[in-house]
């Protein structure tokens, strides 16, 4: 069920009725709505993420009425369809002809480098989803902040849990073909080596490679386990054929914070059963927000929030705190950048505060797939807190080395 | 050692596919002389018509049935109405194909949305097939058997009917069959049928290993092009021994030197055009 632009409307003339009713002095007071834009994927195959993003933060919205702060919301929503050169011309068309004031999204790398320019250029404080490195690493942009996580974050805890708690030592690891794979991977690299492992074998097929097939054949067995560095439903897609090939028991399953998302798990079988994942977020973790959020989201869409869902219910919170720090007044955009930067507010995955780069520093949890009233979920099994994007690094010696890639840090391990 | 033999057994599964892909567009291309850029689009329909029809009858092989008669009609359709308005005219035949194609995808795409639908592989095939301690995938090897059938289906209907016969005809020589009184026009539209059925078929065949998701289309068409040039234009050994050889190259390929994968692929069908452009079992000259 999509949310459709009438719906949209209707929720939004809802809000604007029962404000203009309600509080009309404050309206008066406080001016014009303010303009939301939400930057998502409605087309092609990252959509299923981008409309639970749409969905959740309507319903974060509409929850407070449209109103925060004081001060009515009018969302805007735009499709990049997961392209760097659409999401350019969206966030301008949302900049200039709906002039919006802050922009929550984008959702994937490629579309946030696509306007990082851009929205230093306008200053239009963003909320990012995507997770590209740089843009909160060596080349902070003042104008963006991330609550969500860079996109080896949670893959460093899932290395230092797999090397000290699970006690594997030899690893193999497949990702996407992508940035966000690459850095993914990276990431579980350093700090799982640095733990004592080995990384023995790194693949990484295409994004939209028809089979896995080739690169199940190829996989190593001599291995403790396999790290899972996919996007969207490729995880999904690995682990069926994984089972058809009869590698099921023959080694462990572990992945990253996209692999095993809700939005995929309730298509899933048994076959998914005790696999670990490492994200900031999972619909089971026990807090005063999430306790509401979680069961509302499935009540709604009929299925659990993921990664996508909780991204923009998480913004929306963000965005919330900000706005009551400077009372409403987000016209004065670098006081707005301010309070966003210094804020800290509980939401649905934890506490949330930024570092001086803009990312978050916050919970990263460890989830084991089991089975609870007939569904697949990710049960929390163990919290590391307050996460930072530089693990337990110190930023400026991590910063020193070039950003996490295909070929950074080097693989010293790797048998053939 | 088991590297090679499942790379082995993933290569005939590829080919086996491709050969439900390259028959028809093979056939389509030797008799009316034109490639039908569709072909990759009827393909990807056939998966998501399977998709549709799987929710309603659980059965994957009644689906791959149906959903071949449906891409069947709507191929017979295509060609009735708008390819035979084009007759004569292979540049806007090729670009209708084209525009069509497009069309398809973005069909799809309202329909069916951006998601990557999986095709549910039979219950009864899903454990691993072992064999001497080394586990083949059971649906794959099916894949492959269901190819040979095909072949050999499609072998006895072009050498031993009459049907058949006025095909290799029409493939041959379409001006002397006419004369003879081979209804040839009636024959354009039984073979884009028939090849419409075997992409759309192909599609739902495939669906457990590649699943329907969109750019599937524009993924396939390359390989089948390459199949046709490589095995020559209107033939069936050629298509079925084509689809082969790029299911091994395309496997090994992407397995051994993966970032060259695509200059593997293309590069016989540069030596082809080189040095036999009639390729391997190619009928016509060109």
């Amino acid at each position: 069920m999509a949310i459709t632009r009438r719906k949209l409307i209707q929720a939004a003339g809802a809000g604007i009725g029962a404000s203009a009713l309600g509080f009309p002095a404050i309206l008066r007071a406080q001016g014009d709505a303010i303009r939301l834009g939400l930057l998502t994927v409605k087309t092609g195959p990252l959509a299923s993420g981008g409309l639970d993003m749409e969905r959740a933060l309507v319903m974060y919205l509409r929850e407070r009425g449209n109103t925060i702060a004081g001060r009515k919301i009018e969302l805007f929503v735009a499709d990049t369809a997961g392209v760097a050169a659409t999401a350019r011309t969206k966030t301008q068309e949302l900049v200039e002809k709906n002039r919006v004031q802050a922009l929550i999204g984008p959702l994937d790398a490629g579309s946030a480098l696509a306007i990082d320019d851009y929205i230093r250029a306008q200053q239009i404080p963003t909320m990012s989803v995507a997770a590209a490195e740089d843009m909160t690493q060596r080349k902070p942009n003042p104008w963006f902040v991330r609550a969500t996580s860079t996109s080896s974050q949670s893959a460093h805890g899932m290395a230092d849990y797999s090397a000290r708690t699970l006690k594997y030592q030899r690893m193999a690891v497949i990702a996407d073909d992508i940035p966000y794979g690459h850095e993914m991977v990276a990431g579980f690299q350093r700090v799982f080596e640095e733990a004592g492992g080995k990384i023995v074998q790194k693949l990484f097929p295409p994004l939209t490679v028809p089979d896995y097939g080739t690169y199940l054949a190829q996989m190593n067995q001599k291995i403790d386990g396999i790290f899972l560095g996919f996007a969207g439903s490729n995880g999904f897609r690995w682990l069926r054929q994984f089972n058809e090939y009869g590698l099921k028991g023959k080694t462990n399953v572990v992945g990253g914070m996209t692999a095993l998302d809700e939005a995929v798990l309730r298509n899933m079988g048994d076959e998914a059963l005790g696999i670990l994942t490492a994200c900031w977020y999972s619909a089971e973790i026990d807090n005063p927000v999430n306790r509401k959020f979680s069961p509302a989201f499935r009540a709604e869409a009929k299925y659990d929030p993921g990664f996508y869902a909780a991204a923009t219910y998480v913004n929306g919170a963000v965005f919330q705190a900000a706005m009551e720090a400077v009372k409403g007044k987000i016209e004065d955009k670098s006081g707005f950048m301010n309070a966003l930067r210094a804020l800290k507010v509980d939401t649905c995955r934890g506490p949330v505060a930024f570092d001086t780069y803009g990312n978050v520093v916050g919970n990263v949890y460890i989830r084991k797939v089991e089975r609870k009233e007939g569904r697949l979920v990710n049960s929390v099994i163990h919290t590391y807190p307050n996460v930072s994007q530089f693990w337990t690094y110190k930023p400026e010696e991590f910063l020193k080395n070039p950003v996490y890639s295909r070929d950074w840090p080097p693989a010293k391990n790797l048998e053939s | 050692m088991q590297f090679w033999i499942i790379q082995t057994l993933n290569s005939l599964a590829l080919g086996g596919l491709l050969f439900l892909l390259s028959a028809g567009f093979s056939l389509i291309f030797g008799l009316m002389r034109i490639a039908n850029l569709t072909h990759g689009a009827l393909f990807m329909l056939g998966a998501y018509v399977g998709v549709t029809i799987l929710r309603v009858v659980p059965d994957l092989w009644l689906a791959a049935l149906l959903g071949g008669l449906l891409v069947a009609a709507f191929g017979g359709l295509l060609e009735r109405f708008i390819l035979r308005a084009l007759a004569g005219n292979a540049l806007g035949q090729v670009l209708v194909t084209l525009g069509v194609a497009f069309i398809i995808a973005d069909f799809c795409l309202i329909v069916w949305g951006g998601d990557p639908i999986p095709v549910p592989t039979p219950e009864y095939l899903r454990r691993p097939l072992i064999v001497a301690g080394v586990a083949f995938p059971t649906y794959r090897l099916v894949v492959i058997g269901i190819a040979i059938v095909t072949a050999i289906v499609l072998h006895l209907l072009m050498e031993r009917t009459r049907l058949g016969a006025m095909i290799r005809a029409g493939v041959d020589d379409m001006q002397m069959a006419r004369a003879v009184g081979i209804p040839v026009s009636r024959l354009f539209t039984i073979v884009f049928c028939l090849g419409s059925a075997l992409a759309g078929a192909g599609g739902i065949i495939g669906g457990p290993i590649l699943s329907a998701y969109p750019g599937l289309d524009f993924e396939m068409l390359p390989l089948a092009l390459i199949i046709v040039i490589l095995g020559g234009v209107g033939s069936l050994v050629g298509a079925f021994v084509g689809s082969f050889i790029i299911g091994f190259i395309y496997t090994f390929g992407s397995a051994l030197l993966p970032d060259l994968a695509y200059v593997i692929l293309f590069l016989p069908m540069i030596f082809v055009i080189a040095f036999r452009p009639r390729g391997l079992f190619g009928r016509l000259g060109t």
